[in-house]
């Protein structure tokens, strides 16, 4: 009863605290829910006409939604490099950056379940997937391990700052023995969720420019670049705006990894193009293409270029000491757009260019793609703006139970 | 770019807004056209459906069909079910019978393909065989059937190939070569369906639900032959030309957001007749048969010939050989 009643009560404050706020946020979450009712009107189209509406073909069967998905995925997984000093290592100066991770990782686990599900040519079929009424092909599908990773990680990163907000509300002290397996369960879940989307493009040998062993160790890598970048840039938003108190430490210590994680990016980086172009061979004609075009085919090398020299710009600014602080949200930001052309449809588009018999045809995402695409971003900063308001007021005390 | 896509965008509709006076087209199995003349078509129909299904009503049978399992693990009586849903949705929409097949794999039966490259001339009978065989859709012109034509000088060579030609056939100084599904024995696309849609029978032919099939594209990617295609759009073939002798996992008739793919033309392969292109094939490049009967033709082939097999390397296996004279 006592449980049932503070939920309730907590769900009433946390819905009047989130309808409630400054113009600008009324502003903003209007913009947000524009783009979104534009999106779904996109989306009714395409289930009106089908697939057809997108750039995508037989020849090119994944593109912007895919490409979406698995760069997100990697934001998502990052959450965990808040978590684990935090937690484990007693680190409190994680602490409170922690609540923000997880509300990310699930903003960023809904996107990643909406892109798949507008990718999708039978959205109502997915029941086929749930096992017992349906038959989900595992161990065997990739895919099937990667709805299961992405379902668990999603049930852990709402539960654990649930349970912490939960007992902040009513005014006790989260007990560790509760929420400190679950964050070590969550610490695995991460790397795994990031291991099997990996594992989806690299188990395909029909497509040499997947099928490559450090494909998934450089999912890792670029994750634990650009989800912590884009932390940071938030962390210093929500410092600037909200009393949330957001020590300079913490925001050093988050840019560390960063730093270390862009390096190691680019040394795998490195390694890949060594092995694609010193001895080129047949399988590295979609590297070709993406990097320099194949027959007059060049659609992707300004961006893929573009995405490296972000990157490559943005690792050198935090490696050198003294432009570090200085520029540091410059810099996440070059890091994080950089990533997401070179992990998103630079590594999903090549893979299908050319195709199985050398034919090239090439890939532009349509109008109703875009405007998708858009309103599932929407739906994330929506859904994370929420997230964050109330953990936030609930940690500086703006709202509990206490105060009725 | 987002000029020609909106180009694109207004064509589609434009399209379907001819389409929908047009009601020679079948489309979706369940979808029903909204005019009057079809409603009262429907109410004709209904009759027969309800005798079909032995009272069961209309929408009933819309929902039984949305929760019915997989195919593949149907029982008897569930797969005679969903056949005389489907055939009785059919006749109502289009007062025109079909029938579909629920024919099981014969025993000691292993389908195998040759295709001889001397004498294929590039002329592409199999494929609009196939087309007209299996349903395919009329509008995006989907085939199964590739004939890529090659230049004596480069050999076997893919990406020099040509396999949209038009021009006249046989060219002086080229040879042709044919792919379709393989019906690998080891099949990747069987391996990352999520939903278990697809798989192969103990006749070795892959074959998809496509009622099962959520439409996620994984074995479209994971095929190292092209071997299968989406259905982008809602499929139409013009009534008369629906071939009405089907089979539940061959060429009934599909729907948009679906794989689909070549099955050995399971509903005559299982009949002990031919696939189709092998059939309309002039030069008899093509040989189809049961490689576990020594008497066959492909078995001697496949003994006396020097046959390879393309991206052997993979391991994947394809039950699909080629041979020169």
């Amino acid at each position: 009863m006592g449980f049932l009643k503070i939920s309730g009560s907590f769900l009433s404050d946390a819905f009047k605290f989130v309808t409630h706020g400054p113009t600008a946020y009324h502003v903003w979450m209007t913009i947000l829910t524009a783009i979104m009712l534009v999106g779904t009107g996109a989306y009714y189209v395409q289930i009106d006409k089908g697939l057809i509406v997108t750039g995508m073909s037989d020849n090119v069967g994944w593109g912007l939604y895919i490409s979406n998905f698995t760069f997100l995925v990697g934001v998502a997984a990052a959450a965990v490099m808040l978590v684990l000093p935090t937690y484990v290592l007693k680190d409190i100066d994680f602490a409170n950056a922690v609540l923000i991770g997880e509300g990310l990782a699930v903003a960023a686990l809904i996107m990643c379940m909406a892109f798949v599900t507008v990718d999708m040519g039978g959205p109502a079929n997915l029941w086929h997937m749930i096992p017992g009424i349906g038959t989900l092909n595992w161990p065997n599908s990739m895919l099937s391990w990667d709805v299961l990773v992405l379902l668990g990680y999603l049930i852990i990163n709402i539960s654990i700052p649930a349970y912490i907000l939960f007992c902040r509300y009513k005014g006790v002290e989260p007990k560790k023995s509760v929420y400190v397996p679950g964050v070590f369960l969550s610490v695995f879940w991460a790397v795994g969720i990031h291991m099997v989307t990996a594992f989806l493009y690299q188990g395909l040998m029909a497509r040499p420019f997947w099928n490559n062993a450090l494909l998934g160790p450089r999912f890792l890598a670029s994750a634990f670049a650009a989800g912590p970048a884009l932390i940071i840039v938030i962390l210093t938003l929500i410092r600037k705006w909200t009393e949330y108190n957001i020590t300079q430490k913490t925001i050093d210590k988050i840019s560390m990894v960063v730093t270390v994680a862009a390096q190691i990016n680019l040394i795998m980086l490195i390694s890949e193009l060594f092995k694609e172009f010193y001895f080129p061979t047949h399988h590295s004609i979609s590297a070709q293409y993406l990097f320099f075009g194949l027959d007059g085919h060049d659609a992707l090398v300004p961006w893929i270029w573009t995405g490296i020299l972000l990157n490559v710009a943005a690792t050198v600014i935090l490696t050198v000491n003294k432009w570090h602080k200085k520029f540091l949200n410059v810099a996440c930001i070059m890091l994080f757009v950089g990533i997401w052309v070179e992990k998103g449809f630079g590594l999903i588009i090549p893979g299908f260019i050319p195709g199985q018999w050398g034919k090239i045809v090439e890939y532009s995402p349509s109008v109703i793609e875009i405007m998708i695409t858009l309103a599932i971003y929407a739906l994330g900063a929506f859904i994370f703006t929420i997230l964050a308001k109330v953990g936030i007021a609930v940690e500086l005390g703006q709202i509990s139970y206490k105060k009725k | 770019m987002i000029i020609d896509s909106i180009k694109k965008l207004q064509n589609l509709f434009n399209q379907s807004a001819e389409k929908v006076d047009e009601s020679g087209g079948v489309k979706q199995v369940f979808e029903k056209p909204i005019d009057r003349r079809s409603s009262l078509k429907a109410m004709a129909g209904g009759f027969v459906a309800s005798a079909a299904l032995s009272g069961a009503g209309c929408s009933d049978a819309k929902w039984q069909e949305y929760f019915k399992g997989n195919y593949k693990v149907m029982t008897d009586e569930e797969r005679k079910a969903t056949i005389a849903r489907l055939s009785a949705n059919y006749e109502e929409r289009t007062g025109h019978k079909v029938n579909i097949s629920d024919k099981k794999p014969n025993e000691n039966t292993l389908f195998g393909y040759a295709f001889n490259v001397s004498k294929c001339q590039g002329y592409g009978d199999c494929i609009s065989a196939c087309v007209e065989e299996n349903n395919q859709d009329r509008d995006t012109e989907m085939q199964y059937i590739r004939i890529h034509e090659m230049n004596k000088k480069n050999g076997i060579n893919f990406e020099m190939a040509d396999d949209t030609f038009t021009h006249q056939v046989p060219q002086e100084g080229n040879f042709y070569l044919g792919t379709q599904c393989f019906h690998c024995d080891n099949p990747p696309c069987v391996k990352v369906c999520p939903v278990e849609a697809t798989w192969q029978e103990t006749d070795g032919i892959v074959v998809i639900d496509y009622d099962w099939c959520v439409g996620c594209r994984y074995c479209l990617a994971a095929c190292p032959y092209d071997g299968r295609r989406f259905n982008w759009k809602q499929p139409t073939v013009p009534e008369p030309e629906v071939n009405k002798e089907q089979h539940y996992l061959g060429n009934r008739l599909r729907k948009k957001g679906v794989m689909e793919k070549c099955t050995f033309c399971v509903q005559r392969s299982r009949e002990g007749k031919n696939p189709a292109c092998v059939e309309a094939c002039p030069t008899g490049a093509r040989t189809f048969g049961n490689i576990l009967d020594p008497e066959s033709e492909i078995r001697y082939i496949l003994e006396n010939k020097k046959v390879f097999r393309l991206k052997e390397d993979l391991g994947t296996e394809p039950k699909f050989w080629y041979y020169m004279d």
